[in-house]
């Protein structure tokens, strides 16, 4: 089982970034996913500073893979999308199926993100034709269903030919809109959003009126009230998953509750060794069949 | 340019016709689409019935087979497609690559187009799906016109967009938020925010809507109820409490009609297929008016009042928005 590192879902300052990437380079994750993801507006790091770290990342042993843009609208999206894809060194996660065409064009294999609509062994093993290594399941599929898929034979002839990847840690991205809700929540309209989502890094928490936790606001994209929490699921992974995804979340100084930290508690618990207490705001749902906010035992 | 109308049930169907829709728009009794909601849809044999009602005023009926298949039960969206080919549809409407491709494969003379959800929202992304031979695309309800018209400018497929109708403010295809506090989601089991997980209480004369146990939204007396769609309830940020995501409306792009005749679309698509035959009828009357006219007239087209009064009455929270298709929504 390998552990990787997802893209940075929110938008921090150019050194922040940096320095996370300096502490992953000295950690002992596995993978490392670079880029934006989520708004094109973000320009604290260019391409080329992400190559930069990238190739830090690199030479410090980590295998590592640039994660591209999600909703993809307009022209000079499509142009920067294909600079990613055109990269000639690193592997390129696709979050939308425009990146799949570009990179099948070239016959390039490419990593199928969480949002590209894979549900079964049909579209599956399609994208394996077309060039997919790596399949990140859609969030809100269980264990139980991505058992079911892996079992059928249309699938399970090929297993070897493509890894399987879970997030399995960090506020889950549940959406995506043509609204800025982060700019909407300051009464901003998208095109004068002074890029204010660059204040909140851990995006912007959303309750309902019994103060209970719904959604977290990141630009565009609306995430997972509950930081979802696989830590204690690890050994039910075991035969179907190869490769453990966290995402990075913001509290980088304190080192007891920060991305670094919980990727020791994954490690250490991958055969059920070394159970985690989670907190009330963490879930599990997804992954044992259930609402995606709940959080269950075991 | 088509007037495509939603129908959930036959008299629906009856409705939309009698009243001047091109085509109509519907979907099978079970989970292989995305109105998948109890009383609604068709049966095999109700579908042919359909398909000659349909066929005998020279008009299309699609048939929406538009959810992701489960692993475990492949063959109900691979019945789905069959039966509505031997009833004599002419149109498939499908997002899943597995179903795109079983159409295209088996069935290589079918009309196929592109479900909204697969939220194709780019260029490129219309060129993956080209692979499976589709000769229409759905756009998402995230786009500017600005947008639209770029991607009309240079698509080499046609292009339907939404109209009017219920407006789903994410990208569709890509949002989960109804499994995430229900279980169950457009792409899973073809519902957003199911009835099913819906309770209403009256709390000290408020009236609370509920998902899944959850608070959605409260009521004063004598506000209007909408039924909890989550994204459209109000919840807190900050200090504040608003609706965060988006208020109780309508998409109506009436005032965009010339514009999008213009840029060549080839079809206007009515949200609705959980709506009533009454309900029907009175949009298609005013569509079928309205695009009458821009046919007839496209420069001096304006939008008449009394088409708004209905659409209003007719509209979430009587409130209606040109969403995306506007910047200043953003």
């Amino acid at each position: 089982m390998q552990f990787s590192l997802g893209a940075i879902q929110y938008f921090w300052p150019k050194a922040h970034v940096q320095a996370f990437y300096r502490r992953a380079a000295e950690s002992n994750v596995d993978i490392v996913y670079l880029g934006e993801t989520v708004c094109s507006k973000r320009r604290e790091l260019s391409l080329v500073d992400y190559l930069q770290i990238a190739h830090q990342l690199r030479e410090a042993g980590k295998q590592v893979c640039l994660s591209t843009m999600t909703l993809l609208e307009a022209p000079s999206e499509l142009r920067e999308l294909r600079k990613y894809c055109d990269n000639g060194e690193f592997m390129v996660e696709a979050n939308d199926v425009a990146a799949a065409q570009f990179l099948r064009e070239q016959q390039l294999p490419f990593i199928a993100g969480a949002a590209i609509n894979i549900y079964n062994q049909h579209s599956l093993r399609r994208m394996i034709s077309m060039g997919l290594k790596r399949w990140v399941m859609p969030v809100e599929l269980s264990r139980h269903w991505l058992q079911q898929l892996l079992a059928q034979p249309l699938i399970a002839d090929i297993r070897d030919c493509f890894e399987v990847e879970v997030f399995s840690f960090g506020h889950l991205p549940l959406a995506w809109s043509g609204r800025c809700f982060t700019a909407r929540s300051e009464n901003r309209h998208k095109d004068q959003c002074q890029l204010c989502c660059i204040n909140y890094p851990d995006g912007r928490p959303v309750s309902n009126q019994e103060g209970e936790p719904m959604f977290v606001l990141n630009g565009i994209q609306t995430q997972s009230g509950q930081r979802y929490n696989l830590v204690n699921q690890l050994h039910s992974m075991h035969g179907l998953v190869d490769i453990v995804r966290l995402s990075p979340q913001s509290a980088l100084y304190s080192d007891q509750q920060d991305t670094f930290a919980w990727l020791e508690k994954f490690r250490a618990n991958q055969l059920g060794a070394a159970p985690q207490p989670l907190a009330s705001s963490d879930s599990n749902g997804y992954w044992l069949q259930l609402a995606g906010f709940k959080q269950e035992l075991g | 340019m088509e007037l495509l109308c939603p129908a959930g049930s036959m008299p629906a169907l009856h409705a939309a016709i009698e009243h001047g829709a091109d085509a109509v728009y519907v979907g099978l009794k079970d989970q292989t689409n995305a109105r998948h909601f109890a009383g609604l849809n068709f049966t095999p044999a109700e579908l042919a019935e359909a398909v000659r009602y349909v066929h005998q005023r020279q008009r299309k009926i699609h048939v929406a087979i538009n959810t992701f298949a489960h692993a475990d039960s492949w063959q109900y969206w691979q019945r789905a497609v069959d039966q509505a080919l031997r009833a004599g549809v002419d149109v498939i409407i499908a997002a899943d690559m597995a179903v795109l491709g079983y159409v295209h494969e088996r069935y290589p003379q079918v009309e196929l187009h592109l479900s909204v959800q697969a939220s194709a929202t780019n260029a490129a992304a219309i060129e993956f799906y080209q692979q499976f031979g589709i000769k229409r695309v759905v756009l998402p309800r995230v786009l500017s016109m600005n947008q639209v018209r770029a991607l009309a400018r240079t698509s080499s497929v046609d292009l339907e967009v939404f109209a009017f109708g219920s407006l789903c403010i994410m990208a569709e295809g890509r949002c989960y938020l109804s499994s995430y506090l229900t279980g169950e989601s457009p792409n899973t089991a073809g519902a957003c925010s199911p009835a099913a997980y819906v309770r209403w209480d009256e709390q000290d004369g408020q009236l609370e809507s509920r998902l899944n146990g959850l608070l959605i939204d409260r009521f004063a007396a004598g506000e209007t109820a909408g039924y909890p769609t989550l994204c459209k309830g109000r919840f807190q940020v900050g200090h504040d409490t608003y609706h965060v995501l988006e208020e109780p409306t309508s998409l109506n792009t009436l005032s965009l009609l010339p514009e999008l005749y213009r840029e060549g679309i080839a079809s206007l698509k009515i949200e609705g297929r959980q709506r009533s035959p009454a309900y029907v009828a009175q949009l298609t009357k005013v569509w079928r008016q309205a695009i009458d006219a821009v046919l007839s007239n496209p420069t001096e087209f304006t939008v008449a009042e009394h088409w708004n009064q209905v659409l209003a009455g007719l509209s979430e929270g009587s409130q209606t928005t040109l969403g995306a298709y506007h910047r200043a929504w953003k």
